[in-house]
């Protein structure tokens, strides 16, 4: 991020939010002001019309089928693969595995790798940051083979403390799993980085791409990631869809995570040999729809340019720091000096679900509550926190509209 | 309009709860927990045989649920147990349906308003809960 232009970035948000129909409505007699995209992103016509197109004239199931539909079906669903592909800047489509989503790639991971290759005593590393995504699936493993869960800490900025990384790391360490961009906070961690300290110590290193992705260009060959993970519906995608990549020589030491069709080569009651790559993760029909709608979605990002969005949320996002900063009262949680899209905050006497609701009835659309991440709230000893998030389609008037909202909210608790 | 979720009485009661403090010889005491906002609350009731002789709380939580305890305490007071879990199915009845608002709610009835935002009734019942369970079994309850 530090590579950034100073300049406004030049991206045409008026002409971009006509693409997304659900922005243009009323809430409670308001303009809808939707700060709620690290939730779920808004989806642009473009992917609507993939899923409906596929309902309406393609409607097969894939790779069995010889008749024509299943051809159409099948070559729409592969080409979202590769998308991903190039999108994440993998080798190849046999390292890019579909699943419902981030959790269900943690899971895949942690299930299929980690019954595997965790042993007794040893240890996997997590940090204090993690959406409870990232949390469960290794405790859970740890649980069943008696492995230590390690935590690296934070800051009060809420960045991660790299000494203290490095003094977790030691030969028993077979995994460090953590996120990219913190959706409770914001951060941009150092993930090459810690990813090679990871590798130093003999481990391996899975990232969490679910808030990442919609934000900053992610490559994952050079980040050296050994497992990197998406949801399809933060990226302008339908929810229920998402990628798993992992680097092919893991994949194929790793057993399968599911049984069914499509994961099989040769069924027989004795015996059954598994599907090649990325098949053999892959068991039953999939989610067709949702994954021609993901293809979908990256055209339409890859057309904005990623490097655009994250050069113009950036601006957004400093914006609304300067604005809420100056509201009395108020505390941003998480200050990190890499950020994205996240503008979370606490304020003095009023509980975040107060917040929203008074927002809400201004139109105005926050998440309030923990964010999946129980730990983080604890950390900066606050029950909840009110959190907007930015997407591309967000405006600086929008901005202005939260901090009028929030003034509201400060009016009826004075 | 919020002005009707977020009634004078409801406001004076978040800012300045009446009754909040722990109680030292209470004789039933529960817990409540809503996961989904992280509100907590911890229920104290010195029953006198069958009747409430007093009650307090302590806990953190949003303006609704910190006025609808401190609201509570205060209806509860002198009640029996009969008496109590009849109300809470009245407090209950105002925030879920449409019936006329029942005069025996007295001044709960300023959370007639709560039945107009579904995503808060569980705000407002947490207390109640806790109290069903500080009355029945005394163990932690839990609105979700």
């Amino acid at each position: 991020m530090s590579t950034l232009p100073k300049t406004i970035a030049s991206l045409d948000v008026e002409t971009l939010r006509e693409d997304f129909p659900v922005l243009k409505q009323t809430v409670h007699g308001k303009p809808l002001v939707y700060l709620d995209s690290a939730a779920t992103a808004q989806k642009p016509t473009v992917v609507v019309d993939a899923i409906r197109r596929f309902h309406e004239v393609d409607c097969a199931n894939i790779h069995r089928g010889v008749h024509e539909l299943s051809q159409r079906s099948t070559a729409a669903y592969e080409e979202t693969r590769d998308k991903v592909r190039r999108f994440l800047r993998a080798k190849s489509n046999e390292e890019l595995i579909f699943v419902r989503g981030t959790t269900e790639g943690i899971n895949l991971v942690a299930s299929s790798w980690g019954r595997k290759n965790v042993e007794a005593g040893d240890e996997i590393v997590i940090t204090a940051m993690e959406h409870h995504s990232n949390i469960v699936p290794w405790q859970m493993l740890c649980e069943e083979k008696s492995a230590r869960l390690r935590v690296i800490p934070m800051n009060q900025r809420g960045e991660l403390i790299l000494e203290e990384y490095e003094k977790l790391l030691n030969p028993r360490t077979k995994m460090v799993a953590f996120t990219h961009v913190s959706n409770a906070l914001g951060t941009i961690n150092p993930v090459r980085q810690m990813i090679q300290m990871a590798h130093h110590a003999g481990a391996l290193a899975l990232v969490d791409g679910a808030q990442s992705t919609p934000h900053i260009q992610v490559d994952v060959q050079a980040l050296d990631a050994d497992f990197y993970t998406m949801s399809g519906h933060k990226v302008f995608g339908p929810t229920g869809v998402g990628m798993l990549y992992g680097k092919l020589k893991l994949l194929e030491e790793m057993p399968p995570y599911q049984g069914g069709g499509d994961m099989i080569k040769v069924v027989t009651f004795e015996k059954t040999t598994y599907a090649d790559l990325p098949y053999k993760f892959e068991a039953g029909t999939p989610n067709i729809a949702g994954g021609i709608g993901l293809g979908a979605a990256l055209d339409y990002v890859n057309r904005i340019g990623i490097e655009n969005i994250a050069a113009y949320e950036h601006q957004l996002l400093e914006y609304g720091t300067e604005k809420l900063s100056a509201i009395p009262g108020l505390r941003l949680i998480g200050t990190a000096r890499e950020k994205a899209s996240v503008l979370a905050f606490v304020m003095d006497g009023i509980h975040p679900h107060d917040i929203g609701t008074i927002l809400d009835q201004q139109g105005i659309a926050v998440r309030t509550g923990h964010h999946c991440a129980q730990p983080v709230m604890d950390f900066f000893n606050v029950p909840a926190t009110t959190r907007a998030s930015l997407a591309f389609y967000n405006t600086f008037g929008e901005i202005d509209a939260l901090v009028a909202g929030l003034h509201k909210v400060q009016e009826i608790f004075a | 309009m919020v002005h009707d979720l977020y009634e004078e009485t409801i406001l004076d009661h978040s800012k300045r709860p009446r009754n909040c403090h722990a109680m030292q010889d209470a004789n039933r005491q529960a817990d409540g927990y809503n996961p989904l906002c992280g509100d907590k609350l911890r229920l104290f009731l010195k029953m006198d045989g069958d009747i409430v002789k007093d009650v307090s709380f302590v806990g953190s939580g949003c303006a609704i649920s910190t006025a609808s305890a401190s609201l509570m305490t205060e209806s509860l007071k002198g009640k029996t147990r009969e008496e109590a879990l009849k109300l809470l199915d009245k407090f209950h009845e105002l925030l879920t349906t449409d019936v006329q608002v029942s005069k025996d709610l007295g001044k709960l009835v300023v959370f007639c308003g709560v039945r107009d935002y579904p995503a808060r009734v569980k705000c407002a019942t947490l207390a109640w809960h806790t109290l069903k369970s500080a009355l029945t079994s005394g163990e932690t309850t839990s609105t979700e």
